[in-house]
């Protein structure tokens, strides 16, 4: 495609909300719908046939970390993966003798994990990150005490795009013998991840945020050392009994699918991400000097741009662009009225977190893509700043809402 | 491979053409339906076309449809959600329930497999208060239904809520959750042609329960995690089909008594369990003496013929029934005991190869000689 070449509209630039399922990942799954449609447990063809399509798919994921086929647990997402992880391993030993240490600006799933252990009598420790959204190793050594379970924290972050030091916080973790979760949702595929180099003991896979499908995941756990859970819930004992219910084998096989495209492309991908990106941030900030980059310049997920417009507000900015979908935040909370709270956890001011959109590249954005939009992006600032909408910033939509 | 002669319904069953079109249609367009910008809204609209026609077949407001990852979560909700302590649930129910309130009582049933309503009554009466009672509408491995009417006349007597799991009943029986009067009811996709990893826990209108998992506040906050839109378009679409299909089941019923008039021709001391009471149309569980459950799957499965010797749980092993335990059926029968589960597209020829399989492998048995001589 040549720069001179319209693309095609709309253009969509939340890439980190969800991804398109690769057209490769939906050729592979269909035929598990009708044709070779068994459930894994059966003990027949049908079910040898699944059930050797979810192992394929289960190495494939062991082998984007660096793990053993063994230590992958299908989940119905990176909510539930989460959800098992952290309450699963602090269950296990007990909420009530527990300490479990997280950061600010983790997904929700996580922060009510914690929350919900902390109702359990366990207690919970959720420590701020630095003004660039990255964890600060000694406030988290010195929050590890001896009662300490888990430590848990994002790999990449879903709004802001920082990626964390996870080798360091995982050497760290091990050294005070503590376990160690990364939510690696947004991470996985686009960033190299080994879980033993770095230290992991459980990690959280999303299919759709890897441009496989909507309603699987996958949960790494440690083998060895042992890392052992509670279950979230139970029933016919699949996945050794971490988690029940019939494995769903067309999700399971189009993850694998997925991921494997993403391992091999990683690399590649992630220069071409990473270039449109800049080009994206280069031309917005050389007609808005003013921009505000939230998070790390470098240490990020390289398809995610989160920049503030001082003086207008992300809820006119975002329909005002019109067919360019982005979003202010995280999916979960994009109809929320507060101002995200990743972003106040940064120290963001309120003005600027309501004037702060996201943009996420992803596997088919293209350069016209993002000089149009980068394009609409600052006629539509320049437009609402001369109208003098959002002079009042936030504050403006919490009265009339 | 050669395709096998599929005779195991109850496990999983192909996914309707028209929910993995729903389905397919839904994975070529990308949107979160928590996003606002339209991807978003596309996907929100056939997230909640999905939830109308699921509340349509169950005869409940879309607004009741909590959309899971599938039954087993969805039971999971059911008991994890209800705010109260005391749960009382059937001794046949799925490993889904029974591992979820170990701790419940369970009411025993009879020889036929329903559910001792004495027995529920008593243990209702025992202990006053707030209480949940979960008791499947069919069971999975017997197809046993149970009167699902009479048991929420007792349960509200008592001022009790009632769940039903309808995963295996909800594709082959007439359901509606106002005329059964169930509080809460259980759906899988996969169990009704849509596709795995959907799941529904459908609630009576008003009814709210403690929330299962948190985050981005999904599914009225009771159910966190992005939708999945694919899977639960495709259960949308299974739904709508699967009000219109129930009539076919009249077929798939006269298929099942030929079968089971042919399986006692061949084998007369062969015993169909649970055909005292009313039954799924699709299920026949039946027991050759002295022939063990594992052997005859293994026998049949190299014949190219798929079927089961109970639940499809972890992974193939055969243990010996609870289902059937609970009905006082002697350790033998128990243990020699297979689960043959139709589907609209059985045929009779499929019929005649599972006998003629079947009757094979007991006559490599000993038949009837060796069965005695085993008295």
């Amino acid at each position: 495609m040549t720069a001179a070449n319209a693309p095609r509209r709309p253009i969509y630039l939340d890439h980190q909300a969800t991804t398109p399922t690769d057209p490769r990942v939906t050729e592979a799954m269909l035929p598990w719908f009708r044709e070779k449609f068994g459930n894994p447990a059966s003990p027949h063809a049908y079910g040898a046939e699944a059930e050797k399509a979810v192992e394929t798919a289960r190495a494939e994921i062991a082998a984007l970390i660096g793990a053993e086929p063994r230590e992958i647990v299908f989940t119905s997402g990176a909510t539930e993966a989460n959800n098992l992880a952290i309450k699963g391993a602090v269950r296990f030993k007990g909420a009530p003798a527990s300490r479990v240490v997280t950061f600010a600006t983790e997904h929700k799933c996580v922060l009510e994990s914690v929350e919900a252990l902390r109702r359990e009598g366990a207690e919970v420790s959720v420590l701020p990150v630095e003004r660039d959204g990255l964890v600060d190793l000694a406030r988290l050594a010195e929050a590890i005490g001896l009662r300490t379970v888990l430590v848990s924290v994002m790999a990449a972050n879903n709004e802001i795009g920082v990626v964390q030091p996870v080798a360091e916080i995982g050497a760290l973790c091990r050294s005070r013998g503590v376990l160690f979760h990364t939510d690696a949702a947004q991470a996985a595929g686009k960033v190299p991840i080994d879980v033993g180099e770095m230290g992991i003991d459980l990690l959280s896979i999303s299919g759709h945020k890897l441009y496989g499908p909507m309603g699987v995941g996958a949960l790494y756990v440690r083998r060895r050392p042992r890392v052992r859970l509670e279950p979230l819930f139970s029933g016919g004992g699949q996945e050794r009994g971490f988690r029940s219910g019939t494995l769903p084998t067309p999700l399971c096989v189009a993850l694998g699918v997925a991921v494997r495209i993403a391992r091999e492309g990683m690399d590649e991908e992630g220069a071409r991400l990473r270039g449109l990106r800049d080009r994206l941030h280069a031309a917005i900030r050389a007609q808005l000097p003013d921009v505000v980059l939230n998070g790390d310049a470098e240490r990020r997920l390289p398809g995610n741009l989160n920049l503030s417009f001082p003086g207008v507000d992300a809820r006119d900015l975002i329909p005002a662009l019109g067919d360019i979908a982005v979003s202010s935040g995280s999916a979960c909370t994009a109809a929320s009225v507060e101002p995200s709270y990743v972003l106040r956890a940064l120290g963001v001011d309120d003005r600027l977190a309501a004037a702060s959109i996201r943009f996420g590249l992803g596997r088919w954005t293209s350069a016209a893509e993002i000089d149009y939009a980068a394009e609409q992006v600052v006629r539509t600032v320049v437009r609402l700043r001369a109208a003098g909408t959002g002079a009042t910033g936030f504050d403006r939509r919490v009265e009339t809402s | 491979m050669d395709r096998a002669i599929y005779l195991d319904h109850n496990a999983t069953q192909p996914v309707r053409p028209a929910a993995a079109a729903a389905a397919a249609e839904a994975m070529a367009e990308v949107g979160n339906p928590s996003s606002v910008h339209r991807f978003g809204r596309l996907a929100r609209r056939r997230v909640e076309q999905a939830r109308e026609r699921v509340a349509t077949l169950v005869g409940a407001v879309p607004a009741a449809v909590v959309f899971t990852s599938g039954g087993t979560e969805a039971n999971t909700l059911a008991l994890y959600g209800f705010p109260g302590r005391r749960i009382l649930v059937g001794a046949t129910e799925h490993d889904s329930i029974l591992n979820a309130a170990p701790d419940a009582t369970r009411i025993q049933v009879g020889p036929d497999g329903v559910i001792d309503l004495t027995a529920l009554d008593r243990a209702l009466a025992a202990e006053p208060g707030p209480a949940l009672v979960s008791i499947q509408a069919a069971n999975n491995e017997t197809g046993v239904i149970q009167p699902i009417v009479e048991i929420a006349g007792l349960v509200h007597r008592y001022g009790a809520l009632l769940h039903t799991d309808a995963v295996q009943a909800a594709a082959r029986l007439p359901f509606d959750l106002r005329t059964l009067r169930a509080d809460l009811l259980t759906l899988s996709g996969h169990k009704l042609g849509g596709p795995m990893g959907a799941g529904a826990l459908v609630l009576r209108e008003g009814l709210d329960l403690r929330p299962w998992l948190r985050g981005g506040g999904q599914e009225r906050g009771l159910r966190a995690g992005t939708e999945n839109v694919p899977g639960i378009a495709g259960l949308g679409a299974a739904a709508e089909l699967a009000a219109l299909d129930r009539p076919g089941m009249g077929e798939v019923e006269r298929l099942r008594e030929e079968l089971e008039e042919r399986i006692l021709d061949a084998v007369p001391s062969a015993s169909i369990l649970g055909k005292d009471a009313p039954r799924l149309p699709n299920t026949c569980c039946v027991a050759m003496p002295g022939v063990s459950s594992e052997t005859q799957v293994m026998a049949l499965d190299l014949a190219g013929i798929a079927i089961s010797a109970g639940s499809a749980c972890s992974s193939g092993k055969v243990r010996r029934s609870h289902v059937l335990v609970a009905m006082g059926v002697a350790a033998e029968i128990a243990e020699s005991a297979i689960r043959i589960s139709l589907g609209t597209d059985s045929r009779p020829e499929h019929i005649d190869r599972f006998v003629e399989g079947w009757a094979a492998i007991f006559a490599r048995s000993g038949g009837e000689r060796r069965r005695t001589a085993a008295r």
